[in-house]
């Protein structure tokens, strides 16, 4: 109950009831696991297309299969989130850019297919020219799928995403890296694993500058990052991405198990703060100030401008569009 | 009163909204939608039940929210009409503003403070600009030939999307078992603005149950129109905060298909102040994506300077 | 007042909404603030209980301030009108009027008679508690001649109506309104200038109410009061004008007029007395009223015996009158429970009821069915009156098992109106009929089919019985046409002979001028004579407004009488017939035509001009002057007094509740002495403090309903998308109770009276208020009564609590104002159950 006892009182209340004004997401834990493993296939093929073509056969051959492997466990995890498994198929009924869960599906399709058969062939050793093919689609495919879940959550009305769309895709992209270094790191002697180190490496500074550079930014709207359970996850994923990569850039070259611990950390990282950003959204959905208060002020500041720019004619204003633009026009 | 608006159907074909609004192909019809005026909604939830009744949806389980005489909550996939109850200690004029007479409502209830019980059925906007359905993967919702917008039930495969797309938390997914829905549905469900009533050129069950017609059905031009003619009688009256919510085709969701008259700010009624289509800063959020895109070909690229080791 | 429109009348209400948004001001005058208040312009918070000192003070604001319609008040009431030299007013007799005899607890009204007037033997009616005058609501005292002997036109002499009102309403200032009623003295100022200044020529103003004033120990003369503020101020009769009884169930009002009561006859003809009056002049004699269309009693009743018992009525053996039943005393509801309870009733019949739910003391109820040899109940659900003997809170708490109930119960499947032909009579007397749109499913049957089967198979036992107590049944005539697979009885046949025919000629009659005494018509209602009239169902005609002529919109459906829309509108017209104003015109004599003409049936003979003048003999409608409306009236006015009719005083006068949070502030009488109590164990009724809002049960509580649920919740808690709007039996409280009794917003509480307890959620609103009464601040609590032990919500019921103290007029219960206590918490076990 909003005002002191007994039902709503008319004090300026921030929304019904404290109700939440959007819907937050219906999406379980395999959501925001697949975001990590989508960013891991991802990022893993380009990884390895790169590996290839530097000549380094043996880090192209180990990203491949992670590649491979992530893609595979990714599907089963989407599938397994919908309302109605059995029409999964659906979501390449069409093809649909103004959907990025559709260009998601496809991507992924394409990734998920051309990494899996490139796999297929590197064990079994066959038809190289068609494997070099795949792995060049897995390879280009990848910095797409590493990224465009960025823009998955940021196309929504949830606070927190949508007003970090700048940066999100970053985030996921770096994080991605990080992720696929990481993972070739752990599973390669460290003679072999310079580059996947690096990437690993560059990868954990890269996410932090994009979200640090995002929190500052979007402010307010940002709380959710840092307070509660994803403000928790966040602060475990700095740790353990920032320990795990100093591990590797001091001692990953020398020691195996520094090389190991360090790559494993870095990945459980990556984990923590891709479910960081993934719970962030439900709670900036669940509480309305953080849809109201930034519309509001829109609101206000517009209201203001409105009525001090009378004879000046409408001035440009915040949260408007122009008729004919969207899909309303089609 | 209902009859008058019921023909409001049958429009000439391929109509324009002023809004620049085109609905699609040969069977294109005059855009259709609600203005609900709140002003006069009595909150007798006829709308509600009507709706239930007419698209056979399961009740929303039987809890009492003590949040004054609403325990359906809000709209959800088992709620598609939804009436708000908000108890304010204020009166519904603002004390001699403008002529005495006519009296509008809730006036002096005894108490040295004015009070008022605003009353407000809420239902899918039918955006302009649908975020829910510029995101379905699927196609599964689609703008019909009448401008409104609709979940195909046999298409959707419940991947969510549309629920945190909807500004105004419209949509949900339904799962609970229930009286009607025996085993788990799964898929998400919302206001079709009867598009199957439309069809045989009926107006809407929840329009066609209101007793005061708070809930008018009928061809957008000519609801904005009317709307504009309500909101200057109630600001002659001196009603208090009285305003239109979602009546511009310039706002953030491109105007609603079903807009409202609002006695207090949006968000006092569960609505966002400022809503806008997620999908409007798309195109922003591609280019950025691209830019870490490249950002990660870059990185790993880079990493291979260095050799091997 | 009294009544909840918005919620209990949606859609009637949208005209109400209609009219504000065209500029009327709208009050309303309730003690909870509700979403009829939050639509009107104004609301006016006043104790439950008090609405005669309200009443009364607009009586008085009018007098004082000289407000009266003069013209109108002079011609068409009783104002003028001398009462006899021993009637005494209350204000004489500390809150009695003259004629009360204390240990039977009733008036004689022989002292509230016209002065000169000839008084008949009205004793029979008085002890049998009906005349045909007081069950129409209306008719009274023997005038021999339309014209009272000693009227003052100039409304000057001490002993007229108009001076006796001034005299009685005298002390009913605004500031004593304000202290009795609790709302401010300026709130009550506004509303009564309001109300004058809506009045008179060119305006009207109406009153709604309904339950909010009937349930009430002094229920009628709060309609009274209502009715003299509405005549002084020229509202009846008028179109815009007029009290609007809005009424409960669909056809309430059609259940009333052919009747389901123990003591009337259709069209309100009493039901003979086992000894009074005899043979059937004696009955006449006894009830009829020989001026005015009560006059025409005798063709009335031999029509309807004629349609009873067809030929077998004949001039000799009296129409067969002798066959009718007869009663001998009160034999009514909450009565024949308490009989149940004491083992004198054995079986009983509940069709389209729930008494363990739904009536006041819902304990006793439950335990006169658990005394019954068997019960028969039909009904669309196994509802609570069904299930008493294995449902309800008794058995919850343990206090009954079911194995020692003797009671033998036959639940049998109705079929609901969607499933069957026949008519509602609304509010406005208007008959609409509804045809079946879906065959019952399974057992279920309707109503028709189950009277006339029933019958049917009681007339093939008793065809060759001896006894004589038998002819009456053996007489009826019993032969409806029956169709379909079920031999469904053909209701538009029943229709036809309540319509009634020239038996001389077989045509259907046209209305019910045309009845006859002498056994050449046939008519099962007199009053809705007319509605087959040329054979055709004038009640399902639909043809809509906007097709019509007028507003009035007379070919849609079919009003009793004669399709008359507005009742008495002659009194439209000024004396010699022109209307009142041009905007307000609606009857008036067209003098070239010579008839009486306008938007409506007239209710007044067409050719009768406005200068008619009875002669001395003149009887019935003849007696009646061409400028008195009140045509149904012996002497064809509004009665501002009421000689006799009302049988608990010819004024009405503030008195308080049965169970009153304090004494009276006007008179050391403080309830209604004619009120009737059942004073029985299983009725006990709380202790009266002498100062309010003090003793074991300091608060007040009043009883209500929800749009959400209907009435007992047997066709709204079995509706999951109903249930779930309102899931949970809750009382509603004030913020300042809530803080004294330590209340929860959302939590429990324990409502108790002497009666029962039962637990509710608690909300917590300001639309609650205390309020002061005599300076003391009394809290008021809310109880809806929709909840019972079955259904999907179940939930505490309110009428568990209430106590049984009716009006002694028509034996309503005092479920609007009574006296409880609450408490923080839940019940051990049993008692209500929330939401299931
Ligand atoms: N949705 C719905 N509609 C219904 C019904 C239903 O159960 N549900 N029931 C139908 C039936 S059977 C009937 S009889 C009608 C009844 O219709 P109403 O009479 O409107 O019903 P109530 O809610 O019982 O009482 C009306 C109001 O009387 C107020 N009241 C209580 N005591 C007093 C008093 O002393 N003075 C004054 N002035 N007001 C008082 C109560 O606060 C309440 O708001 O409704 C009919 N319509
Ligand atoms: N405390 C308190 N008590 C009250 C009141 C109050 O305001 N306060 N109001 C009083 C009033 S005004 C009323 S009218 C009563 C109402 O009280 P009840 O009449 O006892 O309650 P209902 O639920 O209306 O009962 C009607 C039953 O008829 C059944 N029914 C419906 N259609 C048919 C049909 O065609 N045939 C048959 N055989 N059955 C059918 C329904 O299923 C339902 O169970 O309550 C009274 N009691
Ligand atoms: S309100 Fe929400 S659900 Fe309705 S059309 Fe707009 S975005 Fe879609
Ligand atoms: S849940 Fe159904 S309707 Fe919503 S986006 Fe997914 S497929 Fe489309
Ligand atoms: S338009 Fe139809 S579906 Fe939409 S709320 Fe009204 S009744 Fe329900
Ligand atoms: S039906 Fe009309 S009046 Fe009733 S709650 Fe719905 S909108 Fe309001
Ligand atoms: S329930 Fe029927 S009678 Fe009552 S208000 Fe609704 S429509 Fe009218
Ligand atoms: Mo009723």
């Amino acid at each position: 109950m909003s005002g002191d006892r007994g039902a709503a009182r008319g004090d300026a209340p921030q929304s019904y009831y404290g109700r939440p004004i959007i819907k937050p997401p219906v999406w379980t834990w395999e959501i925001g696991a697949y975001l990590f493993t989508g960013g891991l296939g991802g990022a893993s093929a380009t990884l390895s297309l790169a590996a290839r073509a530097a000549g380094d056969h043996r880090l192209a051959r180990t990203s491949l299969l992670v590649g491979a492997a992530a893609d595979a466990a990714s599907l089963p995890l989407l599938a397994h989130d919908l309302g109605r498994p059995g029409r999964f198929l659906n979501m390449l009924r069409m093809f649909k850019p103004r959907s990025p869960m559709s260009m998601g599906s496809w991507i992924l399709a394409v990734s998920g297919t051309s990494s899996g058969v490139a796999a297929a062939l590197e064990v079994a050793g066959r038809l190289p020219r068609l494997k070099l093919a795949a792995e060049v689609a897995a390879g280009l495919a990848g910095p797409a799928l590493s990224t465009y879940t960025g823009v998955l959550l940021a196309d929504t009305a949830v606070p927190a995403w949508h007003e970090a769309r700048r940066e999100l895709p970053a985030v996921f992209g770096m994080s991605a890296a990080a992720s696929a270094g990481a993972a070739a790191t752990l599973l390669l002697p460290p003679a072999d694993a310079g580059p996947a180190r690096r990437l690993a490496v560059a990868g954990v500074i890269g996410e932090g500058i994009a979200m640090e550079t995002m929190e500052r930014r979007i402010g307010f709207v940002g709380e959710p990052y840092r307070t509660g359970t994803p403000g928790r996850l966040a602060r475990w994923a700095k740790a353990l991405a920032g320990v795990g990569a100093l591990l590797l850039g001091l001692r990953g070259r020398r020691s195996r198990t520094a090389s190991v611990a360090g790559a494993a950390m870095v990945l459980a990282g990556e984990v923590c703060l891709r479910f960081c950003v993934f719970r962030a959204g439900f709670d900036s959905a669940t509480d309305p100030a953080y849809t109201v208060r930034p519309q509001r002020e829109r609101a206000d500041a517009r209201a203001a401008a409105a009525a001090g720019a009378q004879e000046a004619g409408p001035s440009p204003e915040p949260g408007r569009i122009a008729p004919g633009d969207g899909d309303g026009a089609r | 009163m209902t009859t008058e608006r019921a023909d409001a159907l049958a429009a000439p074909h391929g109509g324009n909204c002023a809004d620049g609004w085109r609905t699609y192909g040969d069977d294109a019809q005059e855009r259709v939608g609600f203005f609900t005026d709140t002003s006069i909604c009595i909150g007798c939830k006829a709308c509600e039940v009507a709706c239930k009744e007419w698209n056979d949806v399961p009740d929303d389980g039987f809890a009492f929210t003590g949040q004054s005489y609403d325990n359906t909550g809000a709209l959800g996939a088992n709620t598609w009409r939804h009436v708000a109850f908000i108890e304010q200690d204020r009166p519904v004029r603002v004390p001699d503003a403008t002529p005495p007479a006519p009296h509008p409502p809730g006036g002096d209830t005894g108490a040295a403070d004015g009070f008022r019980w605003l009353m407000s059925s809420d239902v899918c906007k039918h955006c302009t600009h649908a975020a829910c359905l510029d995101v379905c993967p699927t196609g599964s919702l689609f703008r019909t030939e009448y401008g409104t917008v609709v979940v195909q039930e046999d298409i959707c495969n419940g991947c969510g999307y549309c629920v945190p797309a909807c500004p105004f938390g419209v949509l949900d997914r339904r799962e609970r078992p229930n009286a009607s829905v025996v085993k788990p549905d799964g898929r998400v469900h919302k206001c079709t603005l009867c598009y199957d009533r439309l069809k045989v050129g009926e107006e809407p069950a929840c329009a066609r149950a209101c007793p005061t017609d708070s809930i008018q059905f009928g061809e957008l031009d000519e609801l904005r129109r009317r709307a504009d003619r309500r909101l200057e009688k109630l600001r002659a009256e001196g009603w208090a905060d009285a305003h239109l919510y979602g009546r511009d085709p310039h706002d953030g969701v491109g105007g609603f298909g079903a807009f409202f008259l609002l006695l207090d700010r949006p968000e006092v009624y569960g609505l966002p102040p400022d809503p806008v289509v997620a999908t409007r800063h798309l195109g922003e959020m591609w280019r950025w994506a691209a830019a870490a895109a490249g950002a990660v070909v870059a990185l790993v690229a880079a990493v291979f300077a260095g050799g091997r080791r | 007042m009294g009544s909840n429109m918005a919620e209990n009348h949606p859609v009637g209400f949208q005209w109400v909404m209609e009219a504000r948004e065209r500029g009327a001001r709208i009050f309303h005058v309730d003690p909870r603030f509700t979403r009829t208040s939050a639509m009107a312009t104004d609301h006016i918070r006043i104790r439950p209980g008090s609405d005669i000192a309200y009443l009364g003070g607009l009586i008085n604001f009018i007098l004082e301030h000289g407000r009266e319609f003069r013209e109108y008040v002079t011609a068409y009431t009783n104002a003028p009108v001398l009462i006899g030299e021993d009637f005494r007013d209350t204000e004489d007799l500390d809150g009695l009027f003259s004629g009360y005899d204390a240990e039977s607890g009733t008036y004689d009204p022989s002292s509230w008679q016209y002065a000169g007037m000839e008084m008949h033997g009205a004793a029979g009616q008085r002890e049998s508690g009906v005349s045909a005058a007081h069950a129409a609501g209306g008719g009274g005292g023997r005038l021999e001649s339309g014209e009272p002997p000693e009227e003052d036109p100039t409304l000057e002499h001490p002993r007229c109506v108009f001076q006796l009102l001034r005299k009685h309403y005298r002390r009913y200032t605004p500031q004593f309104v304000a202290e009795t009623c609790g709302c401010s003295a300026d709130q009550f100022l506004d509303h009564a200038n309001a109300l004058c200044d809506a009045s008179g020529r060119e305006r009207t103003g109406a009153f709604v109410y309904s339950v909010g004033w009937t349930q009430h120990t002094v229920g009628v003369q709060y309609i009274r009061a209502a009715a003299i503020v509405q005549l002084l101020l020229g509202n009846m009769g008028r179109p815009g004008g007029g009290i609007l009884a809005l009424r409960g169930h669909a056809s309430i009002q059609g259940s009333t007029d052919i009747p389901t009561l123990y003591n009337l006859l259709p069209g309100y003809l009493p039901m003979p007395h086992a000894e009074r009056y005899g043979d059937l002049d004696g009955y006449v004699a006894a009830n009829e009223q020989p001026t005015g269309w009560w006059g025409n009693m005798r063709a009335y009743m031999v029509s309807l015996l004629r349609a009873y018992y067809g030929q077998r009525a004949t001039a000799d053996n009296d129409w067969g009158f002798g066959w009718l039943p007869r009663i001998d005393k009160d034999d009514s509801a909450y009565r024949t429970t308490m009989a149940m309870i004491d083992g004198t009733v054995k079986g009983f019949i509940v069709a389209g009821e729930n008494p363990a739910v739904g009536n006041a003391n819902g304990r006793a109820h439950r335990k006169a069915l658990a005394s019954l040899d068997w019960l028969v109940v039909r009904d669309l659900f196994e509802i609570e009156t069904a299930a008493f003997w294995y449902d309800s809170p008794e058995v919850a708490a343990g206090e009954i098992r079911p194995e020692d109930i003797g009671t033998e119960v036959f639940l049998m499947p109705a079929a609901d109106h969607t499933e069957k032909d026949g008519s509602f009579t609304n509010t406005q007397r208007l008959l609409q009929w509804h045809h079946a749109a879906v065959q019952p499913k399974g057992d279920c049957r309707s109503e028709l089919w189950f009277y006339y089967h029933l019958g049917r198979l009681v007339k093939e036992r008793l065809e060759d019985s001896p006894l004589q107590r038998d002819e009456g049944f053996r007489a009826l005539t019993w032969d409806y046409p029956t169709h379909g697979a079920h031999e469904e009885p053909s209701a538009e046949a029943v229709l036809a002979e309540i319509n009634g025919w020239d038996l001389t000629t077989g045509e259907p009659l046209g209305g019910f001028p045309q009845l006859k005494d002498d056994g050449t018509t046939a008519c099962g209602c007199w009053i809705y004579c007319g509605v087959h009239a040329e054979g055709v169902n004038q009640a399902a005609r639909r043809k809509p407004r906007w097709e019509q002529e007028h507003y009035t919109a007379l070919e849609w459906g079919w009003a009793w009488p004669a399709n008359r829309r507005i009742l008495y509108n002659r009194a439209s017209a000024d004396r010699d017939g022109r209307p009142w104003s041009d905007r307000k015109r609606y009857v008036w004599w067209d003098a070239d035509e010579g008839r009486w003409t306008g938007y409506d049936v007239p209710d007044f003979e067409v050719s009768k001009p406005p200068d008619y003048r009875p002669s001395e003999d003149a009887r019935a409608q003849d007696a009646i002057a061409g400028d008195h409306p009140f045509v149904m009236q012996g002497d064809g006015r509004g009665w501002l007094f009421v000689p006799q009719g009302v049988v608990d005083g010819p004024m009405p006068t503030h008195y308080e509740p049965a169970e009153s949070p304090g004494p009276n502030p006007l008179y050391r009488q403080r309830a209604n002495p004619a009120r009737q109590d059942i004073e029985h164990r299983t009725n006990p009724e709380n202790p009266v403090p002498d100062v309010p809002g003090e003793g074991p049960y300091p608060h007040i509580a009043t009883t209500y309903r929800l749009t959400e649920h209907h009435t007992a919740g047997g066709m709204s808690r079995t509706v999951a998308v109903l249930s779930e709007l309102q899931p949970e039996m809750f009382c509603e409280v004030s913020p300042a109770l809530a803080e004294l009794e330590g209340l929860e917003h959302g939590g429990w509480a324990v409502v108790s009276t002497s009666r029962a307890e039962i637990e509710t959620r608690v909300m917590v609103t300001h639309r609650m208020a205390p309020t002061e009464i005599g300076g003391r601040t009394v809290h008021v609590i809310g109880l809806p009564y929709h909840w019972g032990s079955r259904g999907l919500v179940t939930g505490g019921s309110a009428n568990d609590l209430t106590g049984i103290a009716m009006d002694p007029n028509v034996h309503i219960q005092e479920s609007k104002a009574l006296t409880c206590a609450i408490r923080p918490g839940r019940l051990a076990g049993g008692g209500g159950r929330g939401a299931a």
